[in-house]
């Protein structure tokens, strides 16, 4: 045994080496052939926008009349130099949607700075991984710090709602482009205003839409385990009323990649479309494994797999499939600027910080100094921006908010 | 409220928890065969459990990372054969995607292996110089498996330019659509399943045979059995424990591309944990150090789950699958092959 294991070894690594040669040197032969065959005729798939809906699933035509305000607008305006905080999830695993935002909002005051030389205003940025817990930590330094008059943020509905009572403590607008939650709205604050449609605009929304515009007939909702997926599915369902097939209501698990039974139960059911109520990292296997079993029906989802790791994950298989979300589309002069200065394409809410970052400037630029004359500026706010018309309730609410139907395309 | 008055009313008629034998029995051939894929998989992944738990009475929690990487290796691989990913399904051929098939089995198998070799010498092997209790060694398998995971979600893509691992799941290379091929009472076979549930029967079959049948196996049996008049013996003592790690490491290497040809989208880092904690399970449930047990404990667990998930609904799997091994420890204590690498019976 002693002596014959070095030699067994030697004659593995020997075998290794050879096919690994072999695997190196047919690369090069069949590289060109590879990548060709690859594409498979389709060019890259990529969500683009399709329709922005009410919440009757009708068709609401994007009005173009007015000019989007420029961040840029008031080359003469002076003040002194502020600050305004962004808080949101910049590292972990959520990291993606706080950069988004971030970027969106650099880009605008970029803008502002690079047109009026004696209004410099600075942007400070501080991570909360959006975790609810790290944001309390995060909270009290934000409020300290006298520079700061606003704050766009916080990104995601957890952490909004830990911290806040601080920030409305503190009279600090709290300005999120993001936290879709319907119940941040109900507390009473008088800092808070929310930059895009809540969760219980979209169920209904996209319900209606599919019940009304694709005319399905037979639907089924398939949702994960998260907080976010069991709220969405139920409001999917009540708002599909008889369409919700509830033979083929699949339960699957966040973190799971074998969905074989789901996919079983789908394909009995035979249904016009299935709906997805989850986010990408499951949505995507998913997609894939009822395309592979044969299923033929649409795939609908919401705004938690509206993201292009859906489609990078998905390939083909995510073709056609509607993606709803509160957010708006990038319009394209937006997109080359951010693409030019991130070197990468604008993500989901990126649109909606360079708005709100946007209108926070413009009071800046018209004479804002401190916390309160903000927070009055954006509650008496009425203008366009990139995304849509912003007016806000007293609620914090916008007092028209849409959602936007993405499809692959 | 009304459903405190009425507890029994309520079970039945809420759909939290469904009873649907029609939905079994309609899909019976399709459950079975997707099971069985997914059941062979486990059972390559057991074998490692088993294997070292014979020899060294050590659940090594590990090994699932060790098939995580494994599904890295596969990847890694093919992304050095000058596979870009794209999520869509490459089409090469035949005879070219069986070789690359292979070269990427190879990657994964050298990449599992090496690692649960180096895991061995690195976080147990010092602990058995120093004649450590077998706690510690469970808490350091438990200590290793979270290191590896997170090397892979954040080191790993500084490493490799953002290529390998970081946060979300790799982009899939698709090698192989899947094609129906033939069909079992109504359910039809795909080439994939073809693939992984023949590839399983024979890597098993290996495997046994090698165990069971050479002179290296004769020496992990008689480790396995008594360290100590095995050692008298002239067998190493260190040697077989590198080679139960080694074969482990490879069959989940092994196990790791059949997976990734049935989920494309399944390697992340976090991808093992799961199939790890199943495959651990099989081996229970076949009686662990038993490898006959681990390769029946997987195909049983696979199909069980899947008939479960049909029966009772899918949000039930896991449940199905562990109430399913309390009771078969309940009337089998020790599996239902028995616990035996460690026995003369193997």
């Amino acid at each position: 045994m002693r002596r014959s294991t070095p030699r067994l070894a030697g004659t593995a690594l020997v075998l290794v080496v050879g096919l690994a040669v072999a695997g190196c040197s047919s690369k090069s032969s069949d590289d060109t052939g590879s990548s060709a065959s690859s594409t498979g005729g389709t060019a890259a798939l990529s969500i683009q926008p399709l329709v922005q809906i009410d919440n009757k699933g009708a068709e609401v035509k994007v009005d173009n009349s007015g000019t989007p305000a420029n961040p840029a607008g008031d080359a003469s305006a002076k003040c002194d130099p502020v600050t305004i905080a962004m808080a949101g999830a910049l590292t972990g695993p959520n990291a993606a949607l706080g950069i988004n935002i971030l970027n969106g909002a650099t880009l605008a005051i970029d803008a502002h700075n690079a047109a009026a030389p004696d209004c410099q205003v600075a942007i400070k940025q501080f991570d909360t991984e959006g975790d609810p817990q790290k944001a309390t930590q995060v909270a009290p330094t934000i409020v300290g710090d006298a520079s700061i008059i606003g704050l766009l943020g916080p990104a995601f509905s957890g952490e909004t709602k830990a911290v806040g009572p601080v920030f409305n403590q503190a009279g600090l607008l709290s300005l999120t482009a993001s936290a879709t939650n319907p119940d941040l709205t109900k507390n009473g604050w008088t800092n808070f205003f929310r930059g895009l449609a809540n969760d219980a605009v979209q169920g209904p929304s996209v319900a209606a839409y599919m019940v009304n515009t694709l005319k399905y007939e037979k639907v089924c909702v398939v949702q994960d385990d998260s907080d976010y997926g069991v709220g969405l599915a139920e409001q999917i369902t009540s708002g599909l009323g008889d369409a919700a097939d509830s033979s083929c209501n699949a339960k699957v698990k966040t973190g799971d990649k074998q969905f074989d039974a789901a996919v079983q139960q789908v394909k009995d059911a035979e249904p016009d479309a299935v709906f997805y109520a989850g986010y990408y990292a499951e949505g995507a296997p998913f997609a894939s494994q009822l395309k592979e079993s044969g299923v033929t029906a649409a795939f609908v989802s919401a705004d938690g797999t509206n993201d292009p790791q859906f489609v990078k994950q998905a390939g083909n298989a995510a073709k056609d499939a509607y993606l709803s979300c509160p957010c708006g589309p990038a319009p394209d002069q937006f997109a080359t600027d951010y693409q030019a200065k991130f070197s990468t394409a604008p993500g989901v809410y990126s649109v909606e910080a360079y708005d709100l970052a946007t209108i926070m400037l413009l009071g800046i630029d018209s004479g804002v100094k401190d916390r309160a004359g903000l927070i009055d500026w954006v509650k008496n706010y009425d203008g366009d921006g990139l995304a849509r018309h912003y007016k806000w309730e007293s609620t914090g609410e916008l007092a028209s908010a849409l959602i936007w139907i993405y499809q692959v395309k | 409220m009304s459903s405190v008055l009425l507890p029994g009313a309520q079970v039945l008629t809420d759909p939290m928890i469904g009873f649907d034998l029609g939905a079994l029995a309609r899909n019976f051939w399709a459950l079975t065969i997707d099971g069985l894929t997914y059941g062979s998989i486990y059972a390559l992944v057991a074998v490692g459990y088993t294997l070292v738990y014979g020899v060294l009475r050590l659940i090594n929690f590990a090994h699932s990372e060790i098939f995580m990487l494994g599904m890295f290796g596969v990847y890694g691989t093919l992304l050095l054969l000058g596979f870009t990913p794209s999520g869509n399904a490459y089409n090469e051929g035949i005879p070219l995607t069986i070789m690359y098939l292979g070269i990427a089995l190879i990657g994964g198998m050298i990449v599992a292996g090496t690692s649960a070799v180096g895991l061995e010498r690195v976080a147990y092997r010092p602990l058995r110089k120093r004649g450590a209790p077998s706690l510690v060694f469970l808490i350091t398998a438990i200590g290793a498996s979270f290191v590896i995971q997170e090397f892979v979600h954040f080191v790993l893509p500084k490493l490799t330019n953002g290529k390998l691992g970081g946060v979300n799941a790799q982009q899939p290379i698709r090698l192989v659509e899947p094609v129906d091929v033939f069909s079992v009472f109504g359910a039809t076979v795909t080439n994939i399943e073809i693939v992984i549930i023949l590839s399983a029967l024979v890597l098993a079959f290996a495997t046994d045979r090698f165990i069971n049948a050479t002179k290296f196996g004769r020496g992990i049996r008689a480790v396995a059995q008594d360290p100590v008049t095995a050692t008298l013996m002239g067998v190493s003592r260190e040697r077989v424990i590198m080679l139960t790690f080694l074969i482990g490491g490879v069959l989940a290497g092994a196990a790791a591309l059949l997976y990734t040809l049935r989920v494309p989208s399944g390697i992340i880092y976090s991808g093992g944990f799961i199939l790890g904690i199943k495959a651990f399970s099989a081996a229970v449930l076949g009686g662990i150090g038993n490898l006959r047990g681990a390769l029946l404990g997987g195909l049983l667990l696979g199909v069980m789950e899947l008939y479960g998930q049909a029966v009772f609904g899918t949000e039930w799997r896991d449940v199905v699958a562990f109430v399913l091994l309390v009771l078969v420890l309940m009337f089998r204590p020790t599996g239902i092959l028995g616990e035996s690498l460690g026995r003369a019976r193997v």
